[in-house]
């Protein structure tokens, strides 16, 4: 219902049964494409409805992965980008963006280069996490971090070498994160690799469990620790990849979507996954709402929309539920 | 049946373990003993894979250790750590001990009615029956590490190692724990500090120093002031009440 209202909603509004409709008579032939205005059809069709999934998968992928990552760190503060992973992605975007590099790559080159970047940013972090072929938290902690800011680094040079001011803020928009490039051709694929990865975290979902618990009791249990730590970062990467290369860098849902279903649904991963993956994709959809409709006709970058609008209800949400139990 | 033999472990710069041996026995409680520093724990971590020794063999029912998976670790031996604190997850006594039967689950698996049951005896063997549903948050010191057992027993494998079971807690607790690990009459590794506790419930004691079991045996053979003191640089006098053997440690003379 979230999904069929968002879509609604926006500079041009369009009322919910329209939208069922719309969407019935591309997915299923139903209704009499003359009883709605083709702009609207268009609008609903082209523009709204791949956004809406967009944002979704990329909020439920954000979800799962924040979740994922504050167990394997056994940090609640732990989020997405704390591996480094979106500054490598927006690194590639960037030399995409403003030395067209990987212009060969064709049209989703900036996507691309994008998603090479996190994979680039996670092989480096791995790198400087092992030690005996096992990752401790707080090596990768520190390493993600070292490796976040190097990569940022690169990022403000590639801005300030490039002398161009429109590629600058192209970056900046980038960075910031939107929905608004989302389109039929590379859903599928974004839906194909976050949904394996967050099915993948759902199959591990007691081995994260047990981590949270410690090492020592993961490894009492027959979990290794090393091991799980490192398939479970690779899946997380990709995930990363995926959602940075499709729309950018949207910040604090990957934070928020966990905090807020813990606190809801209890700390047992079995129920916490599919909890963080459901918050992560609401507040994404209708971050991606408001960012289209506050500043009507002008868009707001959605990781603005994300950090000015959720931090409070994070903060708040989370004041009111300590203090009720 | 877990063996080590010429255990030598060397983490950093620093000799940890040197050429230790240590074996559980049939139903019995093996206490490992030794000044801070002589290398207890650090053992124990060696018999289920926690730490991989440079050299020496640990065998589990004669296969090297580090030819299986942590699976097959973990359905032969099982641990009360010292890390099972549960401090960084809200969890409730019941989800807790469930998943200890994660060694009989594959990932893809949901617990069966069988996990379950193996749950409520494990509760009910540690007295803990009420509090399946109870936060691990809300528990005594002496609750919660009979809760860290009560996950051990519902895990069933055939060896227990306890990494200090008693640490913080009162004196009361201290024996409850350490009876209740006797009457389970599971093979048991248990490292303890208190050296009353250790000649009161343990069948065997390995007294280790530096890192090797200098002295192994009953614990009247073990427990004798002139193989302590040399371990330990201080005086110990040994009283009995008829029943027992207690310690006392110090500058004994005034």
């Amino acid at each position: 219902m979230s999904v069929v209202v968002a879509i609604g909603l926006g500079p041009v509004g369009v009322a919910p049964p329209t939208v069922l409709k719309i969407i019935g008579h591309h997915m299923m032939g139903l209704f009499d494409a003359e009883s709605w205005a083709r702009t609207d059809d268009a609008i609903i069709w082209q523009v709204r409805l791949p956004r809406v999934l967009l944002g979704a998968i990329v909020g439920a992928a954000l979800g799962v992965v924040g979740v994922t990552l504050q167990a394997l760190v056994r940090n609640p503060l732990a989020e997405p980008y704390i591996l480094g992973v979106s500054s490598g992605a927006s690194a590639g975007a960037a030399a995409a963006i403003l030395f067209g590099v990987g212009s060969w790559l064709g049209r989703e080159s900036v996507s691309l280069m994008a998603f090479f970047g996190a994979l680039g940013a996670l092989a480096l972090v791995l790198a400087l996490a092992r030690s005996s072929g096992r990752i401790t938290p707080s090596r990768m902690l520190v390493a993600g971090v070292a490796v976040a800011y190097l990569l940022s680094a690169v990022t403000s040079l590639l801005i300030l070498f490039a002398h161009s001011e429109y590629g600058a803020r192209a970056v900046m928009f980038w960075l910031l994160g939107s929905l608004a490039n989302a389109d039929w051709s590379t859903l599928p694929i974004g839906y194909l690799g976050m949904g394996a990865g967050m099915i993948l975290v759902f199959w591990w979902r007691r081995r994260l469990d047990l981590l949270a618990l410690g090492d020592e009791t993961a490894m009492a249990s027959g979990v290794d620790p090393g091991r799980t730590r490192l398939q479970l970062v690779v899946v997380v990467a990709m995930c990363v990849g995926f959602a940075v290369s499709l729309s950018g860098g949207i910040g604090f849902v990957g934070l928020a979507a966990p905090h807020i279903a813990r606190r809801i649904i209890g700390p047992i991963h079995r129920h916490l996954i599919p909890a963080s993956a459901a918050f992560g994709a609401l507040m994404l959809v209708w971050a991606d709402v408001a960012a289209r409709m506050v500043l009507q006709p002008r868009e707001l970058p959605i990781g603005v929309v994300t950090g000015v609008l959720g931090a409070p209800v994070l903060v708040a949400l989370v004041r009111k539920l300590s203090h009720n139990s | 049946m877990i063996t080590a033999t010429g255990i030598e472990l060397r983490l950093g710069a620093v000799d940890v373990l040197s050429g230790a041996q240590l074996s559980t026995r049939s139903g019995q409680v093996v206490g490992l003993i030794g000044p801070n520093g002589s290398g207890k724990s650090s053992l124990l971590r060696c018999l289920y894979g926690m730490l991989r020794p440079n050299r020496g063999a640990v065998l589990i029912d004669d296969a090297a250790i580090g030819s299986m998976s942590q699976r097959s670790i973990a359905r032969a031996v099982t641990v009360v750590t010292q890390d099972a604190s549960a401090d960084g997850i809200d969890i409730t006594v019941g989800e807790f001990v469930l998943l200890g039967r994660h060694v009989h689950r594959g990932d893809h698996q949901g617990f069966t009615d069988d996990d379950r049951k193996a749950v409520l005896d494990g509760l009910e063997m540690v007295d803990m029956s009420g509090f399946a549903d109870r936060s691990i948050h809300h528990l005594s010191g002496g609750e919660r590490q009979r809760v860290m057992i009560a996950r051990c027993i519902a895990q069933q494998s055939p060896v227990i190692l306890l990494d200090e079971p008693t640490n913080h807690l009162d004196v009361r607790y201290r024996h409850e724990v350490l009876a209740l690990v006797r009457h389970l009459q599971i093979d048991s590794i248990v490292v303890l500090h208190d050296l009353n506790l250790a000649s009161r419930y343990c069948d065997h004691l390995a007294l280790l120093d530096h890192g090797r079991v200098v002295h192994q045996g009953r614990p009247d053979d073990v427990l004798r002031s002139e193989l302590l003191e040399p371990v330990y640089g201080i005086e110990v006098r040994r009283l009995a009440d008829g029943h027992h053997s207690h310690f006392a440690f110090g500058p004994l003379s005034p």
